[in-house]
């Protein structure tokens, strides 16, 4: 590791002589067994300013009189005067030089987004040489316009969206990816305080129904528990796409009588006194994905490092969201108003599982949100099937083919394998929703085997 | 006695203020509940849900708090999405001039040429009647799509909305130049450049202008709408996170500065026109 020595100190020798033959001395071979230079960065600057070194004095001896004379820093000086030494370096500490630095992400003010917004004011995305302005967005739709436009490098959106996207689904046909999945479980079904005692789902015919968008995960589980409860989601309720900072506005008015929404909607409801928790998703479908962090296919091919560097810095964010000590960390860091803006203790309730469920208990549920980053492409397979189950999706699909091409499943497996988290061998898995399998091999059987559908 | 009638309306005003401070007082005054729920939980839910209430409309004192700490610091910035209200109102300001002046600048001269000619006037009038009354905000998603810049669409909207009002009223008012006035022009063999510059424009600022004060009310108008839609900055936006916040105060805040930016935006067209206006 001699490429590691500090060149500017007089006393170093650049050529070799310890046991492995590799550092200047015997002792600086066992401080370096030891780890006590791990600084990547560090390592790096050495790497670049050794190299610059040796090529101005092949001769070490040189250099060592040259260094005694004038001083590491006027050396350093000196040299950099006439050599880039800076961005000599940074060019060396990637892996290959980012096309693009300052990036702009835009963002739902949910806590869905979690990772892509803790990323800014925790650092994810600075220590991988990335400026992110992370932006908040009013709605879906125009999260997708602005996407599409490129006002928005990368966006967080609805796992659902870059599938209907790619197929030209209720917007234009444009190639879509979803490198990776930002959030499981996380959302809840909340009814009006005033509906505390319908608590049996047979009894909400006639409720009206708001959902985030019409192309979202919550729509279709939504869809789906109201099914599996003998109520048809299109003839016996009503359900609306209402943008999530206007539901709780809307419950506490009585233009709807619950919502399935992302969090901290529902805790924000409970908050101010207008609804009760009614059923989290995760007893629906455990682990099922929600919102995803998604870029077009052009950024994804046209500036490959940007692209990696960002989605490591998400893959980081993720793996240490995943850590149930770091939730009331990260619930301070998005609550204030530049973020979520919303207060601390619903953006802790919803993060840490230990939540008041706006019936005067206290539940724990541990699992209430989780992040795990892999796109499961069997996921894409049963948001399709939805998808053609309520109408949305006319003829046939290649369900395989889509799930492939828009789930980058094996990008997020070689990114959570660099940030220490263990990615699945598989890219798809069988799952079950409320009781009844799924097998992602045989989507139209799934589908068939509905009695409420709208085809 | 006419020193006492001075007073009699500001005097009104004032009584007219604090009968609704008055009112809207008594109407939030909190009402006091037992706590209906443990300690633990009440902890996690605000002070009404506690009660077993729904959280409550602020009172004045709240409002004035918050206005006062609105206007200690006014320019803050915290990074993208959480600026200062003074920021706020510049973004929007600034947005509504720009679509304003670009409306003006196509508005008038365009205006001029359709009222100096009674078949152009009657052959674009069914356009004008048709596209007028759309809704700018309808324009929106197809500003978003063909512009494919969020910051240029919600300056389109202002375009679009403005330019009615001027365009109208700077052809009426052109058209409806007192015949006498063009004959005498015309009898002097005044050259047609010099009509239309020292005879038919003045004779019609007074209407153009009052197109023009017309317009900057409405463009005021939409601009919050536009920014509730679009996001990023302006005071639209600033009520659109205030409402993600369920935060009543904030927002009522937004309003009280909306309406006295656009009170001065008024005024100052006001000023403009008197300075044009002439008495036959």
């Amino acid at each position: 590791m001699s490429a590691f020595k500090d060149p500017f100190d007089a006393s170093t020798s650049l050529t070799r002589g310890c046991s492995c033959g590799q550092h200047h001395s015997e002792a600086a071979h066992q401080a370096d067994l030891a780890g006590q230079t791990t600084d990547s960065e560090l390592l790096g600057n050495r790497v670049v300013e050794a190299a610059v070194m040796r090529a101005l004095f092949p001769h070490d001896a040189t250099r060592r009189r040259f260094l005694n004379a004038v001083g590491a820093s006027t050396a350093m000086a000196a040299i950099s005067t006439f050599f880039p030494m800076g961005m000599a370096k940074e060019a060396f500490a990637q892996t290959g030089k980012l096309e693009k630095t300052s990036l702009k992400v835009g963002f739902i003010p949910i806590t869905c987004a979690t990772p892509i917004i803790m990323s800014q004011p925790m650092g994810f995305y600075a220590r991988q040489g990335l400026n992110v302005e992370v932006v908040k967005t009013a709605g879906w739709a125009v999260v997708r316009d602005k996407t599409i436009n490129k006002e928005y490098d990368a966006a967080h959106m609805l796992s659902p969206m870059p599938l209907a996207i790619t197929l030209g689904v209720g917007a234009n046909a444009l190639p879509y990816t979803m490198p990776a999945v930002e959030n499981i479980n996380g959302q809840a079904i909340t009814l009006a305080i005033k509906h505390k005692d319908k608590k049996d789902p047979k009894s909400w015919k006639g409720f009206k129904f708001a959902v985030p968008f019409d192309y979202s995960m919550h729509n279709y589980l939504l869809r789906y528990f109201l099914a599996e409860h003998g109520i048809d989601p299109d003839k016996d309720v009503q359900i609306r796409s209402v943008p999530p900072p206007e539901m709780v506005a809307n419950l506490r008015a009585n233009n709807i009588d619950g919502f399935l929404a992302p969090d901290p909607v529902n805790q924000r409801a409970v908050y101010d006194g207008v609804g009760y928790i009614h059923t989290l998703t995760k007893d629906i479908w455990d682990g099922h994905p929600c919102c995803a962090f998604a870029a077009s296919k052009e950024f994804v091919t046209t500036m490959p490092n940007t692209y990696r560097a960002l989605l490591k810095s998400i893959m980081e964010a993720t793996a240490f969201a995943s850590k149930q000590e770091n939730r009331k960390q990260i619930a301070e860091a998005i609550a204030p108003a530049n973020y979520l803006n919303q207060p601390v203790t619903v953006v802790e309730q919803v993060l840490t599982g230990t939540f008041a469920d706006g019936l005067g208990n206290i539940r724990k549920e541990p699992n209430r949100i989780d992040f795990d980053p892999f796109p499961w492409h069997s996921f894409a397979v049963w948001i399709l099937t939805q998808m053609k189950r309520w109408g949305q999706l006319k003829g046939d699909v290649d369900y395989a083919k889509v799930a492939r091409e828009v789930y980058l499943a094996t990008d997020a497996a070689k990114l959570m394998k660099e940030v220490g988290m263990k990615p699945p061998t598989a890219t798809s898995k069988k799952f079950t929703v409320m009781g009844k399998e799924f097998d992602p091999a045989k989507p139209d059987a799934y589908l068939k085997s509905f009695a409420i559908k709208s085809t | 006695m006419s020193r006492l009638m001075n007073w009699r309306a500001p005097m009104l005003s004032l009584l007219v203020f604090f009968l609704g401070i008055g009112v809207w007082h008594a109407l939030t005054l909190p009402t006091a509940a037992p706590q209906t729920v443990n300690d633990e939980y009440a902890a996690l839910v605000g002070a009404a849900a506690a009660t077993g209430q729904k959280s409550a409309f602020p009172t004045p004192a709240d409002f004035g708090k918050k206005v006062w700490q609105h206007l200690n610091e006014p320019f803050y910035d915290r990074g993208p999405n959480d600026k200062g209200i003074g920021i706020q109102l510049g973004y929007s300001i600034g947005r509504v001039l720009v679509g304003y002046l670009l409306a003006a600048l196509v508005a008038v001269p365009l205006g001029f040429l359709i009222g100096m000619s009674p078949t152009v006037y009657r052959a674009l009038d069914p356009f004008i009647q048709v596209l007028k009354p759309i809704s700018p905000l309808a324009w929106m998603p197809l500003a978003l799509f063909t512009l494919k810049d969020s910051a240029v669409s919600a300056i389109f909207v202002i375009f679009i909305c403005s330019v009615w009002p001027m365009l109208i009223n700077t052809a009426f008012g052109v058209a409806s130049v007192r015949r006498e006035w063009l004959n005498v022009a015309r009898t002097l063999e005044v050259g047609s450049f010099r009509t239309a510059f020292r005879v038919i424009l003045p004779a019609a600022a007074p209407t153009i202008m009052t197109g023009m004060r017309i317009s900057i009310s409405i463009a005021w108008l939409v601009i919050v709408a536009a920014e509730m839609l679009v996001g990023g900055t302006g005071i639209g936006y600033f009520v659109w996170n205030e409402w993600n916040n369920l935060s009543i105060t904030n927002i009522l805040t937004a309003i009280l500065s909306i309406g006295l930016v656009g009170m001065m935006l008024d005024l100052m067209m006001a000023k403009l026109t008197k300075l044009v206006t002439f008495a036959e």
